[in-house]
């Protein structure tokens, strides 16, 4: 396969990560070994306290594991520094959350201007690709309604903006439905399946429902921090 | 990015508008404090020096008694001066034009029912013409009068204003505790002042008068000495110096039980207490500049935690901790700015009223604004960068989770 022979976008190899010491020592993960392909659209799945939201902060550098190896491209990136992280995040990582996290007081196209802000793009260019992102997630015509005045399912949009908007290689989502009716979270995913499909976006997306995962061509099942079992997938070890 | 994050804390310091005025008090007050102090002293000196310009730099003056012996000036243990010292200063001292001594008092005058707390000077004529203090209706002294301490006097134009409401004084009495004299002159106006004092607000008696039926000692508290040009005060000053020495034995290793000033000296005198007044207001405006600055530090670490979640969002999606950083420093930074302005009008404000009020001069000066503007800002950026570093140096995690 040709996939084979480019290195995984992205790599765990025997991931630790060790809360606290002694007695109240919480192990969150336990030698999490996974490998997702540029393009892959993945569900990681698990019961609550599984790990499966460390394993994602792990791998969008929001935290550092206390073992194991990460390589993003086939490069080591567990010790660099926390500035080189955040570089690598903002560089090619896109997150969405459960909750949403907006900015509560900005219009929605501010709030997708963000990271270009903090990026160094200015003023009209910056506007522009904000404007066309939101075009993208289907809120055309909603650029000045504050959070506030949207829908749950309308701001889980400009929130899937704000990270598609610096053009990420890789898209993370916590549990993106999590706060959504039915319909709406199907029209979530149907979306992030076509940013997958169309756009060539590889989603990682941490999920505990079932009927979610399966949009996804590849499950993963943590439990216990450790990858359980798998389902579909091509490139699967 | 630095618009960006000005354009933000505007926005953030309006939302908590009277929270952030509250805050800013400490800055304002200190930085009222300095400007109104500065403006106020910088009048002041300004005044003092118009005053001492208006005794003339020729003008030397000599008096008892040493400031570290009497504070007062007075001569508790010291000897007084004679008119003898004055005579004997005219006779003996190359290159003087005029001796004039004096004494005096702040007393109460009454006329017609009205009083007037004014100050009393027993002089001659002379002193008139060493002041070059001319007079603008009726006459000076006539010799006569000033050997045998006649009951007559002349009065300042304040005194006739105050007295008289302004009418014509000459020829009526003005009664002095014992002594009830009759208006013989009135000077011409001089609408200045010197030291705080208003020089048209002056009752002058000859001096034999006044040390009978005033003072009732034959003493002398100054003598004003003129000399014939500015070239000459230095020698006049020295000659001075030796001749009292002499006239009041003293011996070689004793010091000076008198005082010969000048004008610049008594300028530079001026110029220490003000120095001292100023040092003391500026140790306020310090001390009240670093309480604001620790208000503005505690405000901003409640606006960091308040803001935990916000800045994990930020920090998420790709903020750098040096742009976390900037934000949270401008932000102190234009709070502490707006204080300062406050500060500057509010002490501009009361530096206009004092001024007004005091009688000298109001002088705003750019650089001391500037200053002020600038030393706020300092204070922001200074009690601001602890908050913002804890920012900056948030866990994104940990605050993402933060409800």
């Amino acid at each position: 396969m040709q996939a084979a022979e480019a290195p995984p976008l992205v790599e765990l190899r025997g991931i630790e990560k060790v809360y606290g010491t002694g007695e109240g020592q919480v192990r969150a993960l336990d030698g999490l070994d996974l490998a997702i392909r540029r393009g892959e659209f993945v569900a990681v799945m698990g019961p609550s306290g599984s790990g499966k939201s460390t394993a994602m902060n792990v791998i969008g550098y929001l935290d550092t594991p206390t073992g194991g190896e990460y390589l993003f491209d086939g490069v080591p990136v567990q010790s660099v520094m926390r500035q080189q992280r955040t570089l690598l995040r903002r560089s090619f990582l896109g997150f969405v959350f459960q909750g949403y996290n907006l900015l509560s007081r900005n219009t929605a196209l501010e709030n997708v201007e963000l990271p270009l802000t903090y990026r160094g793009i200015g003023g009209q260019r910056r506007r522009e690709l904000a404007r066309r992102a939101l075009h993208r997630v289907g809120l055309a015509g909603r650029e000045e309604h504050l959070p506030s005045q949207l829908s749950g399912g309308q701001q889980q949009r400009v929130a899937i903006a704000r990270a598609i908007v610096s053009n990420p290689a890789l898209l993370l989502a916590d549990e993106p439905t999590g706060n959504l009716d039915t319909t709406r979270a199907r029209d979530i995913m149907n979306l992030l399946v076509e940013l997958n499909r169309d756009d060539g976006i590889t989603v990682v997306m941490v999920t505990h429902e079932a009927d979610m995962a399966a949009y996804c061509q590849r499950r993963i099942h943590v439990v216990d921090g450790r990858v359980d079992t798998e389902a579909g997938g091509s490139g699967a070890a | 990015m630095l618009l960006e994050s000005i354009r933000l804390a505007f926005g953030a310091i309006w939302r908590n508008a009277l929270r952030s005025l509250l805050t800013v008090l400490g800055v304002t007050i200190g930085v009222a404090a300095v400007i109104t102090m500065v403006t106020l002293g910088q009048g002041t000196t300004a005044e003092v020096g118009e005053s001492v310009a208006s005794l003339g730099s020729n003008l030397l003056m000599v008096r008892p008694g040493q400031f570290s012996q009497t504070p007062g000036g007075g001569g508790v243990g010291v000897a007084s001066l004679e008119e003898a010292d004055a005579e004997a200063i005219a006779r003996q001292v190359d290159s003087v034009r005029i001796v004039a001594p004096t004494d005096s008092r702040s007393l109460t005058a009454l006329a017609g029912g009205v009083d007037l707390f004014t100050t009393v000077i027993g002089t001659d004529n002379r002193y008139l013409d060493a002041r070059e203090w001319k007079v603008a209706e009726g006459r000076l002294f006539e010799e006569g009068e000033v050997l045998a301490g006649a009951s007559v006097c002349i009065v300042g134009a304040g005194v006739v204003d105050e007295l008289f409401g302004g009418g014509s004084a000459l020829g009526e009495s003005i009664r002095l505790r014992r002594l009830v004299c009759q208006i013989v002159g009135v000077l011409e106006r001089k609408g200045g002042s010197a030291f705080g004092a208003n020089e048209d607000d002056v009752i002058i008696v000859p001096l034999r008068t006044f040390q009978r039926r005033i003072s009732g000692n034959t003493g002398v508290t100054l003598i004003y000495v003129a000399a014939q040009d500015e070239a000459a005060i230095t020698q006049v000053k020295d000659d001075v110096t030796a001749l009292m020495r002499e006239r009041r034995h003293l011996a070689t290793n004793e010091e000076n039980d008198f005082m010969v000033m000048d004008m610049r000296q008594i300028a530079s005198m001026l110029d220490t207490v003000m120095g001292v007044l100023t040092g003391l207001l500026g140790a306020v405006a310090g001390i009240s500049l670093v309480v604001g600055g620790i208000g503005i530090m505690n405000i901003m670490l409640a606006s960091v935690t308040e803001r935990t979640r916000e800045i994990g969002i930020r920090l998420a999606i790709g903020a750098r901790e040096s742009q976390v950083l900037l934000q949270f420093l401008v932000e102190a930074t234009v709070l502490s700015g707006i204080g300062g302005l406050i500060g500057i009008v509010l002490g501009l404000a009361l530096a206009a009223l004092g001024a007004a009020y005091l009688g000298v001069p109001f002088t705003p000066d750019l650089l001391v604004v500037l200053l002020a503007f600038g030393f706020s800002c300092l204070v922001g950026i200074g009690f601001g960068y602890f908050p913002a570093r804890r920012a900056a140096r948030l866990d994104p995690i940990e605050a993402l989770r933060h409800e």
